[in-house]
């Protein structure tokens, strides 16, 4: 499996690391909504196909990947910048 | 930092560095390894919309015009520089106290400067088959169209992170962590017996 780095090009999945599920939505950290804290730790959607996916290439340049990855067949049919680097200071 | 020509620097490979001929060299050396030590190693990092910036600032303290695009490098005059991640980029030279000066032209605004001449380790290969034996420890593209001359790329060999530069169309400098760099060059021997190396 080959995940295209926007920086480094096509690298060997070993190079990497996984993150997490890309769908995930943080509560605010002082939010009371017990159903939305329950949904961000425990619910997935497990998809038979495509599915986002949060990677870092923690091999080579070390930048966050969003990829969208087929869970069927490995392919993976985008990978982006999680931050855009030619934006405002973080 | 601006004091270490005062001090003796170490080598991590002398207990294993054995200059001279080693492995299948009946029929000829295929690639010859080194230790280029440079006095000095500097990683850059540009804040997000400073990366310009910081290229200038590459460009007045060390002299070198980086090429646009990822990972793009240049070698010059005892000094090489390339990019190794978004915004960040690695300058060396044969000098101490690089640092030091890209210290008083990088200003916080920029971005920030981190001295690495202590840690880590330049090793050196080249030859005819300097690419097929960096293919044993690399899952990169080592061919010149895809890895030009002068450029960077950030890769890991099993656990151990390496920056490499090609600093010669048959030649490479690795850059890995001091504290792996005796098991690399060892690993590195065992890979190149099979074509012959000299170490210099
Ligand atoms: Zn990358």
């Amino acid at each position: 499996m080959l995940i295209t780095c926007p920086y480094c090009g096509p690298r060997d999945v070993s190079e990497f690391t996984y993150q997490g599920d890309g769908n995930r939505q943080r509560p605010a950290p002082n939010s009371q909504n017990l159903d939305a804290w329950n949904e961000y730790v425990y619910d997935r959607l497990n998809p038979a196909g495509d599915h986002n996916e949060i990677w870092q290439h923690s091999g080579g340049c070390r930048i966050h990947l969003r990829v969208v990855r087929n869970t069927l067949t490995h392919a993976v049919s985008s990978a982006v910048a999680v931050r855009g680097h030619h934006g405002g200071k973080p | 930092m601006a004091r270490s020509t005062e001090v003796e620097r170490l080598s991590p490979l002398a207990p294993v560095y054995r200059a001279g001929p080693h492995g299948n060299f009946e029929d000829g050396v295929g690639v010859a390894l080194s230790e280029p030590r440079p006095g000095s190693i500097v990683q850059l990092a540009a804040w997000p919309g400073e990366e310009r910036r910081m290229i200038d600032a590459i460009r007045t303290v060390a002299g070198l015009a980086l090429p646009d695009g990822a990972g793009g490098g240049v070698t010059e005059n005892g000094r090489a520089a390339f990019g190794f991640a978004p915004g960040k980029f690695t300058v060396i030279d044969e000098k101490d106290g690089l640092a030091a000066a890209f210290a008083k032209a990088v200003t916080p605004a920029i971005g920030t400067v981190t001295d690495l001449s202590h840690g880590r380790t330049v090793i050196r290969i080249e030859g005819p088959e300097a690419e097929w034996v960096l293919a044993k420890f690399f899952a990169i593209d080592l061919s010149p169209p895809a890895f030009p001359l002068g450029a960077g790329r950030s890769t890991t060999h099993h656990d151990i992170f390496a920056q490499i530069q090609r600093s010669g169309p048959d030649r490479f400098d690795i850059h890995v962590f001091r504290s792996f760099a005796r098991s690399f060059w060892t690993a590195l021997c065992h890979g190149c017996e099979e074509v012959g190396y000299e170490v210099a």
